[in-house]
């Protein structure tokens, strides 16, 4: 009595079946994470945020030290179209000038946006020579007024005249890239030490875990405080950033160690991985091709959700004095300049760079958590 | 390697008392240390070649400890696990260090209870059946799907699902993958773990008449291991039942259901479920008082003693062993003295061979 179905003919299978049988792990997850609107939506936004910084020079229409004292917290500017000026010429793009006057007794300056005065704004505009992504020397920018010397402060300017939205461009290279390399050291940290814990368990797993809480425990903000002290004052921007980065990564690992150790406890019981170990493959190959590719998914929705929280942290340290410093240009430096009450009354436009905050944050949160809804395709 | 007693001929894997303690969790803020675990404990049985061996009893009794045992997956505390290798003599599974092990991974294979949990989710059939082939180089790589092909062909599935990744597979089909996967490397000892507990009913039908085909075409030994004694007294040549780590009954399955000698092994027929609905009204379970012995503190004497109908001082102080009987072993003091029922009496209620 053999009721076995007899695998003789092969008969045509469905193409439709044959992509979803034959799909991989991954081609699951992006399937599903599709579906996700608002996640999907996010990857461009991140996608276009790194990009921008990524070609910073370029995108923006002024270098971030270029400054104009004429125009000292001079307010935004409407990008305006289809204008004609003095001369008679239509334009496609153009701003208004400023009009200003000089309050003797507040010893203020006003500006009037002056609607007579037609300043041209074209893409490509020909403007500051610099280093495409550090090795294509060019002077076009992405847009800008056709004539330099001309403002175009689409963003208003700070208290050096200088452009807040060119300086929010520039300053999503540092935002942004610290929490990469910070997600990035936190990672291997994280990693190594909950792939050790979880692996082989027992007083280890005891002694990292311990590690983790004495770490946590820690309130972050002296914590910050102090090492940020601990770093000399005269060290190069570009060291201090390293500084930084180390000191937000070395509490960041912490909750990437405990996704990965529980990650290893789970697998190190289910019946496949030990399969692997009875179909005599050695320990390396357990964990690297049964073990972690089970949980990749889960790692890269974690990562993804730890970078905003890096970029939150640089933010509040740089803006509390003490993580980046001018020169350097990053989101928390500039919201640094919109401390005090006065700036914030006369140039309210100098919290730009804190949307541009909220909208990097935002954008990331909702892919990671798109990532981590389809990082399980099986469930 | 010491050479003590020969094998019988007959005999594929000789366990001799073999047990398995785990030491207690020992906790920082608890001063005394608890008993340990004694999962398996004294268990002697003989699997013979090209026989299905059935391993029986409650969750809890060590069936699954026995068989990680087997698999090497577990150290024994005591007790030896002779194997006969393929070229007729005889090895100490026991003795062996890891890496000698390796070498009888491919002789030895276990099929798994869960077919969705022993199967990555990450891989491809044809990786998934074929890994075991690919680490221990016994295709060459480029022949490894044909191979999977073919195998996938031999467990009743077709060859093109070899792409497919487990997602695409009911549980049925998926036990196959698995049962495929046991016969990668022409086993010789296969241990199916509840290999059919987790599928329904039909399905189940199915998978062990397609484990029967197999065992014919290829010479196969199986250590059936279940809770389930329908699916046992279907496919098993011999049985053997254990109860707290402990081996109470070793018979043919004939014998077994006919008539059983240990109390334990009653009680557990009764709870067959009766096919004839007429039958069904009367309740003719035997209830056993009280819960499973916890291992950690086995009862004196006969483990089963608290909880049998028939228990005499002797059962309290000694404990009893597993004794020779014409042909099966029982290990109950009162075993000749007790007339107990087998299925089919316990079913119509009449005696069938009085």
């Amino acid at each position: 009595m053999s009721d076995i179905a007899a695998p003789t003919a092969p008969e045509t299978v469905a193409p439709a079946v044959r992509r979803f049988a034959e799909a991989g792990q991954w081609a699951l997850i992006f399937r599903r994470f599709r579906r996700h609107r608002l996640a999907y939506a996010s990857l461009f936004v991140v996608l276009g945020i790194y990009l921008v910084a990524l070609l910073a020079e370029f995108v923006a229409p002024f270098s971030p030290d270029s400054y104009n004292a004429r125009f000292t917290y001079g307010p935004p500017q409407t990008l305006r179209f289809f204008g004609t000026d003095a001369a008679g010429d239509t334009h496609f793009m153009y701003v208004n000038g400023y009009r200003m006057s000089f309050d003797p007794v507040a010893l203020k300056r006003t500006f009037v946006v002056d609607e007579k005065s037609v300043h041209p704004v074209v893409f490509f505009a020909k403007g500051e020579p610099y280093k495409l992504l550090g090795l294509i020397p060019w002077d076009r920018h992405l847009i800008g007024p056709a004539d330099p010397s001309q403002p175009m402060y689409l963003w208003g300017a700070d208290r050096l005249g200088r452009d807040v939205l060119s300086r929010t461009i520039h300053g999503a290279r540092i935002s942004m890239s610290i929490g990469l390399v910070g997600v990035a050291v936190s990672l291997f940290l994280g990693l190594l030490l909950g792939g050790i814990s979880g692996y082989y368990g027992g007083w280890i797993d005891e002694v990292v875990q311990r590690c983790i809480d004495f770490l946590k425990s820690i309130p972050t903000i002296p914590l910050w405080m102090g090492l940020a002290a601990a770093v000399p004052a005269n060290l190069d921007p570009l060291l201090v950033y390293l500084w930084i980065t180390i000191i937000l990564s070395l509490i960041g690992w912490t909750d990437l160690a405990r996704v990965v150790r529980g990650r290893f406890l789970s697998l190190r019981t289910e019946d496949f991985v030990l399969a692997a170990r009875l179909d005599g493959c050695s320990r390396q190959r357990v964990i690297w091709r049964h073990m972690v590719p089970s949980f990749t998914s889960h790692i890269v929705a974690s990562v993804t959700l730890a970078i905003p929280s890096m970029i939150l942290a640089e933010t509040a340290l740089s803006f509390l004095g003490i993580g980046l410093k001018e020169p350097v240009v990053s989101w928390g430096v500039l919201l640094k300049d919109a401390q005090s009450i006065l700036a914030l009354t006369t140039a309210p436009w100098l919290l730009a760079p804190g949307v541009a905050v909220v909208v990097a944050v935002l954008a990331l949160n909702f892919l990671g958590d798109g990532i981590r809804d389809a990082a399980d395709p099986y469930a | 390697m010491a050479e003590t007693p020969a094998l019988p001929p007959e005999v594929l894997l000789d366990v001799r008392g073999l047990t398995k303690l785990f030491p207690p969790r020992r906790s920082l803020f608890q001063r005394k240390a608890a008993n340990p675990v004694r999962a398996v404990e004294d268990v002697s049985f003989a699997i013979r070649q090209g026989e299905t061996l059935g391993l029986v009893g409650e969750s809890g009794c060590g069936k699954s400890t026995v068989t990680r045992l087997l698999l090497g997956i577990h150290q024994p505390t005591a007790g030896t696990m002779r194997y006969r290798r393929k070229d007729g003599g005889s090895v100490d599974l026991d003795r062996l260090s890891e890496d000698e092990r390796l070498a009888y991974c491919t002789d030895l294979r276990i099929v798994f209870q869960d077919p969705q949990s022993s199967l990555n989710p990450r891989l491809q059939v044809r990786d998934i059946v074929g890994e075991v082939l690919k680490v221990n180089r016994l295709v060459p790589p480029a022949e490894i799907e044909a191979k999977v092909r073919d195998l996938l062909a031999k467990v009743g599935l077709r060859p093109e699902y070899a792409r497919r990744y487990p997602h695409a597979f009911s549980g049925g089909e998926r036990q196959r993958v698995g049962i495929a996967r046991a016969l990668a490397t022409h086993p010789r000892l296969v241990v199916l773990d509840e290999a059919v507990s987790a599928l329904d009913v039909s399905v189940r039908a199915q998978t062990l008449n397609l484990l029967r085909d197999l065992q014919e075409e290829f010479g196969l030994t199986y250590l059936f291991v279940s809770h389930d004694l329908s699916v046992i007294e279907y496919i098993c040549d011999r049985v053997v039942v254990m109860y707290v780590g402990q081996v109470v009954e070793i018979a043919t399955s004939e014998a077994l259901f006919a008539r059983p000698l240990h109390p334990y092994t009653e009680a557990l027929l009764s709870a067959l479920p009766i096919p004839d609905p007429a039958q069904r009204r009367q309740d003719r379970r035997i209830r056993l008082p009280g819960e499973v012995a916890d291992p950690a503190n086995r009862p004196s004497g006969c483990a089963f003693h608290p909880r049998c109908r028939f228990a005499s001082e002797a059962c309290r102080t000694t404990p009893p062993p597993l004794r020779d009987l014409g042909g099966r072993s029982v290990a109950c003091h009162h075993a000749e003295a007790l007339a107990l029922k087998g299925v089919e009496t316990i079913q119509t209620g009449h005696h069938a061979n009085a």
